[in-house]
């Protein structure tokens, strides 16, 4: 935690682009409840590129099994997962952070995929290839994606 | 207007007759899977929509059908050192092969190992015709195995799971359950926890396989259940098995037994 406060802080000090100094997955903090409270880039998310990484069969692929209303146009929405209407109502923006980095902190069991973590897997593949990773292997979305997914899942408010 | 997919989600409740005989889709759970999530067990073809439903109900509508003709005619082809066809020693496969596809996966007990019918096609030819091994989920298999297939249609699925098997299929459930790839799915997180749900536009079944091989429209062939595994497993962004490999030959035992009780469908189609 030490460490990436304060890599956090100096990015901030300094405003520089936050990719190189983002939080690495293996230093990521959960509270006792699943959630993140530290940004993992330290810069605000962009909600449209957010809405992107989620529509994106290639990116988030969120849509494969979760459905909001507002994203009905992105079409066959799946429902695997809960309706992401009102999310913002339900958790907070730490809450979010932590489902979207490592869901099963939350959701002990759960089959949504860990979308900021490295390790701990049973036979990682090369993306979709069915061969075993390589080198290029990294986590699902980049730091910056997962604070944009989070800047938009933050719009989905009902009351 | 929430979750609009809810209500095509739930398998349907058709019945399937295949030239006009009624095949077993809907069947009580084996006393093995008690302690599963399943409250019985699924043909794929219910949760296919009516038009592809509709193709598997006539041998004329059924693409499948056509491999099988091939297969027949390989059946009668003489081929390999020994001067042999399979109609050289099975003679009409209409007869010998009656309620073969049932039972496979099963035990040979002169090789002392767990055997497809995969493998025992392939043994037959290179041991019984001194003939090139088919490539395990390839063409000529596939429609070989269709043609197998259709000679027990409409009788039950009955793997035996105990005795010397008992051990692969141990291991074949213990797969069934294991999170593979980065995104952390087994086959339980698809097709028992979640059988009925839509993943993105992919209405989720039991993932049995009582209806292989199937034709499938998305690749317009026949496909093999060990070409099926590969492909689920691939998706979960892992690291696939190899068809033909022990890791899938103990999977497909686990899942045929599964489906005991459900009607033997292939050539079955699917989207
Ligand atoms: C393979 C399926 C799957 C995928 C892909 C998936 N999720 Fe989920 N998600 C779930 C499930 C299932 C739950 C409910 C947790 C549980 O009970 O296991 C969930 C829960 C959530 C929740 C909490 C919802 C609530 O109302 O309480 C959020 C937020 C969420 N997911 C966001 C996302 C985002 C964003 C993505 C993509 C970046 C995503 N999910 C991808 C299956 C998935
Ligand atoms: C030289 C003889 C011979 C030829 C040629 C031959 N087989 Fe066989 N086959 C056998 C024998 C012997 C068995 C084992 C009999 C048994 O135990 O049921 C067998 C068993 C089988 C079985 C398993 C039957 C069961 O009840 O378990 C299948 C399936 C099969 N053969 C398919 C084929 C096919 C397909 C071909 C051609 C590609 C073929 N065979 C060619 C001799 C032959
Ligand atoms: C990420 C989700 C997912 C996972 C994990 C998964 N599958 Fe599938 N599977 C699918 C989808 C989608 C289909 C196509 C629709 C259907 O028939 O369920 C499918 C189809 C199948 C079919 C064809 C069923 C038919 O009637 O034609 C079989 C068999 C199957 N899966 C077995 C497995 C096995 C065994 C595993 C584990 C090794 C597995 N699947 C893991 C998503 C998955």
């Amino acid at each position: 935690m030490k460490l990436a406060t304060l890599t956090l802080a100096a990015t901030l000090v300094a405003g520089v682009a936050a990719a190189a100094d983002a939080v690495a997955p293996g230093d990521v903090e959960f509270d006792e409840y699943g959630a993140v409270a530290t940004s993992l880039t330290g810069q605000p998310g962009d909600p449209a590129e957010g809405e992107k990484v989620m529509t994106n069969r290639g990116l988030g692929n969120c849509v494969a099994c979760h459905q909001a209303n507002v994203l009905e146009y992105a079409q066959f929405l799946g429902n695997v997962g809960p309706s992401l209407d009102g999310v913002a109502d339900r958790w907070n923006e730490a809450e979010l952070r932590g489902i979207l980095v490592n869901a099963k902190k939350t959701y002990e069991g759960t089959v949504m995929p860990a979308y900021y973590k490295v390790d701990g897997f049973t036979r990682p593949g090369n993306a979709y290839t069915g061969k075993a990773a390589d080198d290029s292997f990294g986590p699902l979305l980049t730091a910056q994606q997962v604070e944009d997914v989070i800047a938009f899942l933050g719009t989905l408010k009902e009351e | 207007v929430a979750a609009p997919a809810l209500t095509f989600a739930d398998p349907d409740d058709d019945t399937l007759t295949i030239n006009g005989e009624e095949m077993v889709t809907k069947a009580p759970l084996p006393a093995h899977l008690e302690d599963s999530l399943l409250p019985e067990i699924m043909s794929g073809w219910h949760f296919r929509n009516d038009d592809t439903q509709a193709m598997e109900m006539d041998d004329f509508d059924n693409p499948g059908m056509l491999a099988v003709e091939d297969a027949m005619v390989a059946w009668d082809t003489v081929e390999g050192t020994e001067g042999k066809s399979c109609a050289s020693c099975h003679e009409s496969a209409e007869d010998s092969m009656k309620g073969v596809r049932a039972v496979y996966p099963k035990w040979n007990e002169e090789a002392g190992e767990v055997r497809t019918l995969a493998m025992q096609i392939n043994h037959c030819r290179t041991e019984n015709m001194g003939a090139e091994a088919y490539k395990y989920d390839s063409g000529p298999m596939a429609a070989m195995e269709a043609l197998i297939a259709v000679q027990s249609r409409g009788m039950p699925v009955n793997v035996a799971i105990d005795g010397p098997v008992a051990e692969t299929w141990e291991q074949g459930k213990e797969m069934y359950y294991t999170r593979f790839g980065q995104l952390d799915l087994s086959c339980a997180s698809c097709h028992e926890e979640n059988y009925g749900n839509m993943i993105r536009a992919d209405h989720l079944s039991q993932g049995q396989v009582n209806g292989f091989p199937t034709y499938r429209l998305k690749n317009a062939r026949l496909n093999t259940v060990h070409g099926r595994f590969f492909g689920c497993i691939r998706d979960t962004r892992a690291e696939s098995f190899a068809p033909g490999s022990p890791e899938f030959v103990a999977l497909e035992l686990y899942v045929a037994s599964r489906g005991n009780g459900l009607s033997v469908e292939g050539p079955s189609v699917r989207n």
